[in-house]
């Protein structure tokens, strides 16, 4: 086993591994938020984070399109698609809870969790439709833009593109607003009181049904800027790339314990880094018995065993009711 | 002040309230006394916009209250004490307070808070602990207090004694009383008979979904029913 290679690798897994795991974080949020407020999965979530990439790559076509992409600076580009993403993704999240949950409140449990497939299903085939008729084509690339995939190198082994940076940077400061958000504000701590209790938190003249539409609206924002990030760093992008992010970001919502905002973020960076050590590792440390292909079953077990031990979630936590 | 008509109620099939009248008028407390399940929290819960009626009237000073979304209600001047507190356990104490004044967009919420805290020096010495860590009488006083922070016209209160040590229990009581003195008009609904009738005006004997009895608090002390039935004599 060459130990030296280990070493030497370990920063460049551990900042693929931090991109993989904000973004993580980014989508378990509005997972995690809309569970805290009504203890439902939100299965559509998955395609409110693609159509965020797919307001993104349009908008990156319309500049190329009209040489616009030279033109600006990439930073306010960048801003652009975010504002745009997140604005239409949120949008959309808050409509999709108006048509197609409220109406089933109150209803057994499952009920409106098969409305929320069949809206994932809906999203999907509408986007390749508009794609299909508007582009000819569904499965779009970001354009790329140069200054944006300029590299600095760290060490011989090492380097850093600027987009690396710039997905950390904006997953951090979107965690950091959320933090303040829900924390720090009347209308945060309003959010808090409707997913402890809506009855009592209506009985305080909050407004329940604005709450959650809120709710939507902020996890679904978080989940476009998260569609953007993805296309930015990995580029290619299909009416069906949000499934398997999607299932991962869950998967991270319930590891750091499903309904709690700080869970999910812990949540999707150790799921990130797990993944992205058990990509680079695990051929080198099995002498090549188990290959990178092996990354998300090493990943899931880590998570079984830990879900084992505390099933409620890494930050879960029991809150103890007093008589 | 308050005009409860012939008010029904139903969960589902079963008939829950048939017919309650009853009024409140204004700076009274005002109890409403009964075993498990003759109607008392569900009156409540009514008022309070929290479960629908299928009849009757709810009158605050003449404009009806059936029909508007308890975030509204709150805005009219009646706060809701629920049965068993219900406090926001994984808010801090502040938050919690915070939240009940939560429709008010008047400046008058700083001095309100410094007068819930006058009025429960606990509450002010554990403002930054998480709800859910205090102690049940704490509890019921941060459930009090939220409610007062709305700056209520008309407190209703449910059960405030539940669960509390006796010494406890007179103190909650004697700030109710405080709280009425200083004008707000008290609905208080309580299995304690003793203890709700010692400081009520008037009272009111709920049994299955209806009223059966009603009077002065001194009169129904001295009734040999409400004696029989709430007060533990033989």
């Amino acid at each position: 086993m060459d130990l030296h290679l280990l070493i030497v690798i370990f920063p460049q897994v551990l900042l693929d591994g931090l991109i993989l795991g904000f973004m993580y974080a980014l989508i378990a949020l509005g997972y995690t938020m809309v569970y805290g407020v009504l203890e439902f999965i939100n299965f559509a979530h998955s395609e409110i984070f693609v159509v965020g990439a797919f307001v993104g790559v349009e908008i990156l076509l319309m500049l190329k399109a009209r040489g616009g992409l030279e033109l600006l600076s990439p930073f306010l580009i960048l801003l652009l698609l975010l504002v745009a993403g997140m604005a239409v993704s949120g949008l959309l999240a808050m409509a999709v809870e108006r048509v197609a949950y409220r109406p089933l409140r109150g209803t057994p449990r499952l009920i409106p969790l098969i409305s929320a497939i069949g809206v994932s299903f809906f999203l999907q085939d509408a986007i390749r439709l508009v794609e299909s008729i508007w582009r000819n084509a569904f499965n779009l690339v970001y354009p790329t833009m140069d200054q944006l995939n300029h590299r600095f190198t760290l060490t011989e082994t090492i380097d850093v593109s600027v987009k690396s940076v710039v997905v950390i940077v904006v997953a951090l400061l979107m965690l950091w607003a959320l933090h303040l958000l829900v924390n720090r504000t009347k209308i945060g701590k309003a959010i808090r009181a409707v997913a402890e209790d809506q009855a009592t938190a209506s009985l305080m003249g909050i407004n329940v049904n604005r709450m959650i539409s809120l709710t939507f609206l902020i996890g679904g924002a978080m989940g476009g800027a998260a569609g953007v990030l993805f296309g930015i760093q990995y580029s290619l992008i299909n009416p069906y790339t949000g499934f398997i992010p999607g299932l991962k970001a869950f998967t991270a919502a319930v590891l750091g314990g499903i309904g709690n905002i700080p869970g999910a973020m812990v949540g999707g960076l150790v799921l990130g880094l797990l993944e992205a050590f058990a990509a680079s590792y695990l051929s080198l440390l099995t002498h090549g018995a188990f290959g990178a292909e092996y990354k998300d079953i090493f990943a899931f077990s880590v998570l079984i065993l830990i879900l084992i031990f505390r099933p409620k979630g890494l930050l879960g936590e029991v809150v103890r009711e007093r008589a | 002040m308050l005009e409860v008509e012939s008010l029904h109620v139903y969960y589902g099939e079963i008939h829950a309230l048939k017919g309650v009248t009853l009024s409140v008028g204004k700076g009274e407390v005002v109890t409403l006394l009964g075993n498990n399940g003759a109607g008392k929290t569900t009156t409540l819960k009514t008022l309070s916009g929290l479960l629908p009626s299928r009849g009757g009237d709810v009158r605050l000073e003449g404009d009806t209250l059936l029909g508007v979304p308890p975030h509204e209600i709150v805005l009219r001047g009646i706060a809701h004490v629920p049965e068993g507190r219900r406090i926001f356990n994984r808010l801090t104490v502040l938050d919690n307070l915070e939240m009940g004044a939560y429709a008010r967009a008047d400046g008058g919420i700083g001095q309100d808070l410094e007068q819930v805290f006058a009025l429960f020096p606990r509450l002010k010495e554990r403002r930054t602990q998480v709800a859910g860590t205090l102690s049940g009488g704490e509890q019921q006083m941060l459930a009090i207090g939220r409610a007062l922070m709305a700056a209520p016209r008309l407190l209703l209160l449910d059960e405030p004694s539940m669960g509390l040590a006796p010494v406890l229990v007179e103190q909650i009581f004697e700030t109710i009383q405080g709280i009425n003195r200083q004008g707000t008009t008290i609905l208080l609904v309580e299995q304690n008979a003793a203890m709700a009738l010692s400081i009520a005006h008037r009272g009111y004997v709920l049994e299955t979904g209806g009223i059966v009895l009603s009077g002065s608090a001194a009169d129904l002390q001295e009734n040999p029913e409400v004696r029989r039935a709430y007060l533990g004599e033989s």
